[in-house]
């Protein structure tokens, strides 16, 4: 499982970094979608009871209840997830604005705060 | 238990909310943020006053159990930031009453700074990693809202680099928390400090510390992840630049100290060479690219980048004299840059540009604001007795006492360099001769000069009574640098991996 979820955050990072560096602002914006996917799962293997040993629950017994997950990391990305959701939507309304004001969509295009 | 830690959290949050309620009132909405701010200054004050004496106070979130829930901490470092933050929030509120136009107060420009004092209060007064996470997207996303207000091409070109960069940054530091979770098992600062101490894999701690000092790095804009910084500073009206250059690379500096300070302070040994090394770069090349430019905040804007320089260059030194000594200056520079914005912007308000060809012939026609900018510029540059000198002056003793010599003669030359590229605007805006008449210009309105006159004089005298102030920050700085004095203060005498274990039995 966790061979699996390396090899699919690795792929998520991968790609990521490839539309980022394109010069498109689309493909940068759904670059960073993928970033913060690929952040998430990556949270997502920290949990796991396998490496750590135990989630922090337990019974009244002491032990850890069989099955049980640990919830901290599943709190860590609802609110990841609910972060990146409204930058996201920020990020593509300013892409939408900064596409009308500048008339491109090519970031070379987009250098006059830039210039001398 | 100290439940009033909540205050300059909570004051900002209903101040913005009040503020957002009575938008179309003007002048409410305006009182409304003053007060808020007036009540954070006071605390903050308060908070300095106190935190020398008692050590770190904390408070924990709904009353749990210290390593299990948020915890609040306010040690001398915290306080000191807190209250420098509020009273820089205060300026530039003043500073906004003469300067930002109808349109942009009806689009919610107060409730914006208060959310931006709200994420920056968060994130110095927190005791939890992802807490921090969660502080830092708050102030950012006010920081959004302000530098893309008004819709400018400008603004929406330059506010696309902020946004996108800042972002990636952020992801980083998600991942670096999401890192340490998984390797530490805790997301309580003084927890993970205590595990740290403990755990062995320093291969492992190594790199985690590195992924925290990129995330950090890139949010403080040291070298080589500034660029979202001169890129996009110069577009939003000057007072959002100004407070922008007063808190959000501070807000990394602050993290990056707290990081290393007290997570990966072991770490601090493998990394102050590269931090030292890193500091020396931002220095140079922060103020080799103010020097190319013409345009009066985009100057200012490149030495924002050199100033980081110094104060990492505190953490560098890997001591509690290091950190206690890149605190005075973080203060005098947060001080000292804002002033400059205020009064470049005042004269660039003036002109209507702040391209430094068509400016000049101000000193004959404003000589107050070109007094005032003349100290300023001393005190960057480190003349005595401004507080630049003090601050330069005990980084460059605690360089020498540790032998960094190579870093000290850097951070002198700079400061050389600093002074040159402030006398070329002294000398485009205030000295030569204009080419249009002045006398036609607009007066300057006492309220845009009045908040950088304020800050000017204020850090005249904390230049010539700099006692309280460096032995305030020699406690804060080493409060920051001892581990068991925060893990004690957050979890009780016997720290918090036996509280931990007691209240899983």
């Amino acid at each position: 499982m966790i061979i699996l979820l390396a090899i699919a955050i690795g792929a998520l990072f991968g790609g990521a970094t490839y539309l980022v560096l394109r010069r498109s602002v689309v493909k940068l914006i759904l670059g960073l979608i993928l970033l913060s996917h690929g952040v998430n799962l990556l949270i997502f293997t920290m949990g796991d009871g396998v490496r750590r040993g135990a989630p922090p629950l337990i019974d009244a017994s002491g032990q850890p209840p069989a099955g049980a997950a640990d919830p901290l990391v599943q709190a860590l990305i609802l609110t990841a997830i609910v972060i990146s959701f409204g930058f996201i939507a920020f990020v593509l309304a300013l892409a939408y604005r900064s596409n009308q004001a500048a008339g491109s969509d090519d970031l070379d295009d987009l250098s006059t705060t830039d210039r001398l | 238990m100290v439940f009033h830690l909540f205050i300059p959290i909570i004051t900002p949050m209903i101040g913005g909310a009040l503020a957002v309620l009575f938008n179309r009132q003007r002048v409410v909405a305006r009182a409304i943020a003053l007060i808020s701010v007036l009540i954070n200054l006071g605390y903050g004050l308060w908070l300095m006053s106190v935190v020398p004496a008692t050590g770190p106070l904390v408070a924990q979130g709904s009353g749990w159990l210290a390593p299990f829930g948020i915890s609040l901490v306010a040690d001398g470092m915290s306080a000191l930031m807190v209250m420098l933050a509020a009273l820089l929030m205060l300026t530039t509120i003043i500073y906004s009453f003469y300067s930002i136009d109808e349109q942009r107060e009806h689009h919610f420009y107060y409730p914006l700074l208060l959310l931006l004092l709200l994420g920056v209060s968060g994130a110095f007064l927190t005791g939890d990693l992802f807490n921090l996470y969660v502080w830092f997207e708050v102030l950012l996303v006010a920081s959004f809202g302000l530098i893309t207000l008004g819709g400018s091409r400008d603004q929406l070109e330059g506010g696309l680099k902020y946004v996108v960069l800042n972002l990636l940054g952020s992801t980083a530091f998600l991942a670096g928390c999401g890192l340490v979770y998984g390797f530490a098992g805790t997301l309580n600062m003084a927890h993970i400090a205590e595990r740290m101490a403990t755990l062995a894999n320093p291969g492992l701690q190594t790199v985690l510390a590195g992924i925290l000092l990129f995330a950090f790095g890139s949010k403080a804009a040291i070298v080589p992840l500034f660029f979202w910084l001169p890129s996009s500073y110069h577009t939003p009206p000057v007072a959002v630049t100004a407070i922008f250059s007063g808190l959000m690379t501070k807000v990394g500096v602050y993290a990056l100290y707290r990081t290393f300070g007290l997570l990966f302070q072991n770490e601090l040994a493998t990394y102050g060479p590269w931090i030292i090394l890193l500091a020396g770069l931002t220095m140079v090349i922060g103020v080799l690219g103010a020097v190319a430019q013409m345009n009066v905040r985009r100057i200012l804007s490149f030495h924002i980048i050199s100033q980081i320089g110094y104060s990492v260059m505190g953490l560098g030194l890997a001591s509690a004299a290091g950190l206690a000594a890149g605190l005075v200056f973080t203060a005098h520079v947060m001080i000292v840059k804002m002033a400059l914005f205020f009064i470049g912007g005042a004269a660039e308000q003036i002109y209507g540009t702040g391209d430094l060809k068509k400016m000049g012939g101000l000193a004959r026609r404003e000589p107050l604001l070109a007094l005032f900018w003349f100290l300023g510029i001393l005190s960057l540059a480190g003349i005595p007795p401004l507080s630049g000198f003090i601050g330069k002056l005990i980084l460059l003793q605690v360089g020498v006492s540790q032998q960094a010599y190579l870093i000290t003669a850097v951070a002198a030359g700079t400061s050389i360099l600093t002074f040159f590229s402030m006398l070329k605007i002294w000398n485009e805006v205030f000295w030569k001769k204009s080419y249009d008449d002045v006398n036609r210009l607009p007066r300057v309105p006492l309220g845009l000069l009045a908040p950088g006159a304020a800050l000017v004089v204020l850090s005249v005298a904390l230049g010539l009574l700099a006692g309280p102030l460096v032995d305030y920050n020699a406690i804060a700085g080493q409060q920051a640098f001892d581990r068991n004095v925060y893990i004690t203060a957050v979890c009780g005498a016997d720290g918090c991996e036996a509280v931990y274990r007691a209240a899983l039995k």
